[in-house]
């Protein structure tokens, strides 16, 4: 393999790595100023202008708390735990097409880090590997409120996986692959797969808040229940980690969303973008579309946060398993008979 | 009509504890109705008001504190009568009178004035019975514009003639702005 193709990877996924970061970063502040938007109020405006500084501010308050050990058997858990849980966050970018290519020092640049035809696997089974995170996390506290926790969390996040994997088969079921670069560029134009699953859609949706633990699905963080949730006996950067990764996660599933739903970085007229303004302006105009999607589903995330309260247990498990399921397995059903009656 | 039915502020609503049918149970419809409500306060005014930059309009007639006046000359009106301190239902009001001597005339208008003159904030009711009893026009709650500031000791409440006594500058200016009317 020739040395180039190395550095170009490396230069892509640092960069990737700090856009995710830097996203991730400022939805801390977009979450505090969108909350505050939603209930009259201004929000954080204190630290820089506009309160822009208030995310590193966070960081800085964090950093310099005690790093609390609590007396517990399992210390080497105790620290993996958060680490799991942010690499976990960060890994799925890897397969994200974050635009089609560009041509830059006379080669042509693919802008993703790698392009496995088994994308959509990887992604399910990275997230999956999440529920160890905050299991490991609540199991190492030695703090039964922490277990608790956890076992709320992990049980909610493998029963939405369920659905969210029977939701998706629909979708593959029309696109014949499993490639997430494929699956945007069979959605150039308007061919949008928001249009063809709007209920495969909507159960994704629904299941990508309970993966990310946002609300209304965010039974594991309980102040009158549980004290704090799994992450009650950490504190300084380890929390900051549960916190961080809590929002670049948010930040990959609204990726996930933009790119299999509602088009990736394709924008109507890039066809007649890349005749007339040629490749490269169509292709950054691309990213930025990818990135406004992203950001209106991190908005929608915040928005559903303030709106609705969070479900009681049993309703969740109920909405789960006896409806989310089903109806995506009516869909499932209902596409099959469609692409046959089509063919 | 029946007890249960009344309502007087005719907004009543009965809750009903019907089981729900399926699409009512994946809450969808009215997840969407709540998003609605919720957006539109995204465009309304914040009630905010940034505080150290943007004050609240004060009352004409709002009760702040205290302030001890000087007649036109800029000389203390107050003769420590003691009306104010024996008025005051929280008895916040303390002072010492003292004779004015000849070569004081410029700093008092009365042959007796009050050499310490003390009022404890924290005792305090802001009433302005002292502003009413006043035979001298000497103290006033309204005109100082002044809210009494947070502390952390209580000494720190006790307020003397430092504090009280309205600035020279001020008395002087405003003589100014009599004559020029």
């Amino acid at each position: 393999m020739d040395s180039t193709i190395i550095i170009e990877k490396g230069v892509f996924i640092v960069i990737i790595f700090a856009i995710t970061m830097l996203m991730a970063m400022y939805s801390t502040l977009a979450e505090r100023k969108i909350a505050a938007w939603l209930q009259d109020r201004i929000g954080p405006n204190r630290a820089g202008k506009g309160g822009v500084l208030q995310p590193l501010a966070d960081g800085l308050k964090l950093f310099s708390k005690e790093e609390f050990l609590p007396n517990t058997p399992n210390k080497f858990l105790f620290v993996v735990g958060p680490a799991i849980s942010m690499s976990v966050a960060l890994m799925t970018s890897a397969v994200i097409p974050w635009g089609d290519k560009l041509h830059l020092f006379g080669r042509d640049i693919v802008l993703q880090a790698t392009d496995i035809d088994v994308a959509i696997l990887y992604v399910f089974g990275v997230l999956s590997v999440g529920v160890y995170g905050i299991m490991i996390g609540g199991w190492a506290s030695n703090n039964k409120f922490s277990l608790m926790s956890a076992m709320r969390a992990a049980s909610q996040m493998i029963s939405y996986e369920i659905a969210m994997g029977l939701s998706i088969i629909a979708l593959l079921m029309m696109e014949g692959t499993l490639s997430l670069r494929e699956i945007s560029a069979n959605q150039s134009g308007m061919h949008w797969n928001v249009f063809y699953q709007p209920l495969g859609f909507i159960i994704f949706l629904v299941c990508s808040f309970a993966e990310t633990n946002r609300t209304p699905f965010d039974l594991a963080e309980c102040e009158a229940e549980l004290i704090g949730g799994y992450h009650t006996e950490y504190s300084s950067m380890r929390m900051g980690f549960y916190l961080f990764a809590e929002y670049a996660s948010m930040f990959i599933s609204s990726t996930i969303l933009a790119v299999l739903y509602f088009g990736g970085y394709n924008y109507p007229g890039m066809e007649w973008a890349v005749e007339n303004w040629g490749v490269n302006p169509a292709n950054i105009i691309g990213i930025v579309v990818l990135f406004i999607k992203i950001s209106f589903f991190i908005f929608f995330f915040m928005w559903v946060r303030w709106t609705i309260p969070r479900f009681r247990y049993d309703q969740l498990m109920r909405l789960g398993w006896k409806a989310l399921i089903p109806l995506a397995i009516a869909n499932i059903i209902v596409t099959a008979v469609v692409m046959l009656l089509v063919q | 009509m029946s007890i249960e039915t009344i309502s007087l502020s005719g907004r009543k609503k009965e809750v009903s504890n019907k089981k729900m049918n399926f699409w009512e149970s994946i809450y969808l419809v009215a997840i969407v109705k709540g998003l609605l409500i919720t957006i539109k306060h995204l465009f309304t005014r914040k009630v905010t008001i940034k505080y150290p930059e943007q004050v609240r309009p004060m009352s004409p007639v709002y009760r702040g504190q205290h302030m001890l006046m000087r007649d036109e000359e800029g000389r203390e009106r107050c003769t420590a009568c003691g009306l104010c301190a024996l008025s005051c239902p929280a008895e916040a009001i303390t002072m010492k009178a003292e004779e004015r001597k000849p070569d004081e005339k410029h700093l008092y208008r009365e042959e007796k004035y009050a050499s310490i003159y003390e009022i404890n904030m924290l005792r305090c009711i802001f009433c302005g019975l002292c502003e009413e009893a006043c035979p001298k026009q000497a103290i006033y709650l309204t005109t100082s514009k002044k809210i009494v500031k947070a502390n952390y000791e209580r000494d720190e409440f006790i307020y003397g003639k430092d504090k009280l006594v309205m600035p020279l500058e001020q008395a002087l200016n405003n003589t100014k702005l009599k004559t020029a009317n």
